[in-house]
């Protein structure tokens, strides 16, 4: 029989858990502080959502980072999904190696580095920077992360379905449509959501490839940060936090009815 | 089954050569033009470097802008205690940091896959989540706590462990914590997977031979999670190496980490060339633990086999 959980287990998952949730608490917390100091408790307060919304530099610069994150996750999304296919799907091709390389090589470059050398392609170019550039700079980070997540999928599923729908004459791109992509549907979305995420967080990448008029969200909270905490930061901050708690639970409740029903139909495919 | 290579249609080509051409033109280019631009001079010119490759001198052109490429950034770096300083002040803290993160993480990981079924993956989730969250909202929470008057201060005040208060903020100190916090779940996570993977009736038949529980932990457990060890060793190593944010919103200004050392060449000395200089000593540096992870990567695809 396998051992439970000793005492020292226990303490060291509560613990470990504390410590990753602790700071974040804190900052919550603190968002609803009427006093402007972090160690004296005026009372609960919006007053920082309020002044939050009077920052015109700071919304602006809010919006401008969720319209690139939502551009950035798409393409990368795309370029995503096709690269695990390509990884999953085609054998050797030539230039496999390459490609995987570059797939996975993103995955723990340093930013510093990635920024740089984006930056001096767009100037070398003689690209405008702004918008655009930061767009494609976080689809080039994000879709390697996109690959992993939809390659681990597209592994792990019955490619027996795919051939039988080959075997009677269904051409490939209808297969993939029909029956590869609903397979796979789930973790195409998480991917976005996490490039998607990764968009909206990223400071260094876009300080280097952004331009005049194109302040990203984190780049504004950065540059307010460095003199010292800031209420309304930890307002915006707040929000951000409630928006991905809410995404994931929404993805997590999704992927649970998912995995249902798979089981559900895989149980009823057995019956008959 | 795979398609054949003749029988290749050209949509199929396009999967391919889509994602292939988007990296070639965003991820190999940029490190080629990274590369050239490290062997040129700084000059008080848009783009701040020279020489530029004129294509449209032909022949001649290239001739004349290979004759005017040098080292002279490499020498630099090499001859000046700045760079040095800083190149292994980023080793130390990643290096230092990777162990305590083994130290926090491996009883973390071992507790969760020690949990019961149901409730793994909830932990799992719990851990994952705030990997989801900002990286700088994660740092900056930190400053509310660690700052002149935050909440660490305050709390040892009023527990009467110290009597002023402790400057925590840009110190090292506040580095290994920022880092140790945040890179914490691509710790957790690998471990987690291999430990849980773990085949338990080995432990049982090491129990019933009468190994005491700690020797077989030692001798069965920390052996078969090495992989796991290794992977979640070289996630955090790396990046940690790189590493901008942390060190600017938390640490101090006396020895800066050589991503740090990168942004101020770049954006406040606009030394580009140095800066692409620094990139590529960087890469090259990283370049071993990866091939290092690689090989073992490699290895265990082959063991599975």
């Amino acid at each position: 029989m396998r051992r439970g959980p000793s005492l020292f287990n226990v303490t060291a998952v509560a613990l470990g858990l504390a410590f990753l949730y602790l700071p974040i608490a804190v900052l919550v917390i603190y968002s609803f502080n009427a006093s402007r100091l972090v160690t004296i408790w005026g009372g609960w307060s919006l007053h920082w959502y309020r002044a939050l919304m009077q920052d015109t530099a700071m919304v602006q610069a809010a919006w401008q980072s969720l319209r690139i994150a939502a551009l950035s996750a798409t393409a990368a999304t795309v370029l995503g999904t096709l690269s695990a296919v390509a990884l999953t799907r085609y054998g050797a091709f030539r230039g496999r190696l390459l490609f995987s390389g570059m797939v996975y090589a993103p995955l723990v470059m340093p930013e510093v580095i990635t920024g740089l050398s984006l930056l001096l392609l767009f100037v070398a170019l003689g690209i405008d920077r702004g918008f655009w550039t930061v767009a494609a700079a976080h689809t080039t980070l994000t879709m390697c992360f996109v690959t992993v997540i939809v390659h681990s999928r597209l592994v792990g599923f019955d490619r027996g379905l795919e051939e039988a729908a080959m075997d009677l004459g269904c051409p490939p791109l209808r297969t993939f449509l029909t029956i590869t992509l609903p397979l796979i549907a789930p973790a195409i979305a998480a991917g976005w959501m996490l490039a998607f995420a990764l968009s909206l967080d990223d400071l260094v990448i876009a300080s280097f490839t952004t331009g005049p008029g194109a302040t990203t969200l984190p780049i504004r909270i950065y540059s307010e940060v460095r003199l010292g905490v800031k209420p309304e930061v930890n307002a915006i901050c707040t929000i951000m936090i409630a928006i991905v708690a809410f995404g994931t639970i929404v993805s997590s409740l999704l992927a649970k009815r998912g995995a249902v029903r798979r089981e559900r139909e895989a149980a009823l495919g057995a019956a008959v | 089954m795979t398609i054949g290579q003749a029988k290749r249609s050209w949509s199929a080509r396009f999967v391919v050569l889509i994602p292939y051409v988007w990296l070639l033109a965003l991820f190999l280019a940029p490190f080629a033009i990274v590369a050239k631009i490290s062997l040129s001079q700084t000059a008080l010119a848009q783009p701040p470097y020279q020489p530029l490759l004129d294509l449209a001198a032909g022949w001649h052109g290239l001739k004349d802008f290979a004759a005017h490429l040098s080292f002279d950034n490499y020498a630099m770096l090499g001859s000046d205690w700045l760079y040095w300083l800083s190149y292994l002040k980023s080793l130390q803290v990643a290096a230092i940091s990777t162990i305590i993160l083994l130290i926090i993480g491996y009883p973390m990981a071992y507790g969760m896959a020690r949990a019961s079924r149901r409730l793994q993956p909830m932990l799992v989730m719990l851990v994952v989540l705030p990997f989801w969250t900002s990286f700088l909202i994660r740092v900056y929470a930190w400053i509310n706590i660690l700052q002149h008057d935050g909440l660490l201060n305050e709390a040892l005040l009023r527990l009467y462990l110290i009597d002023a208060p402790v400057a925590w903020l840009a110190s090292d100190t506040a580095i290994y914590i920022g880092v140790v916090y945040s890179y914490l779940p691509f710790m957790v996570l690998p471990l987690y997977a291999t430990l849980e993977k773990m085949d338990h009736t080995l432990l049982e038949a090491a129990a019933d031979l009468g190994c005491p529980r700690w020797k077989s932990f030692w001798r069965v457990t920390v052996p078969l999670s090495l992989p796991g060890v290794a992977a979640g060793a070289l996630l955090c190593f790396i990046p940690i190496c790189g590493e901008f944010v942390i060190p600017d919103l938390l640490g101090g200004s006396e020895t800066l980490m050589i991503g740090q050392t990168l942004w101020t060449e770049f954006f406040s000395n606009r030394d580009w060339p140095v800066a692409s200089a620094i990139a590529v000593a960087l890469l090259g540096l990283l370049l071993v633990p990866i091939v290092f992870y690689e090989r073992l990567q490699q290895r265990a695809i082959e063991g599975t086999r």
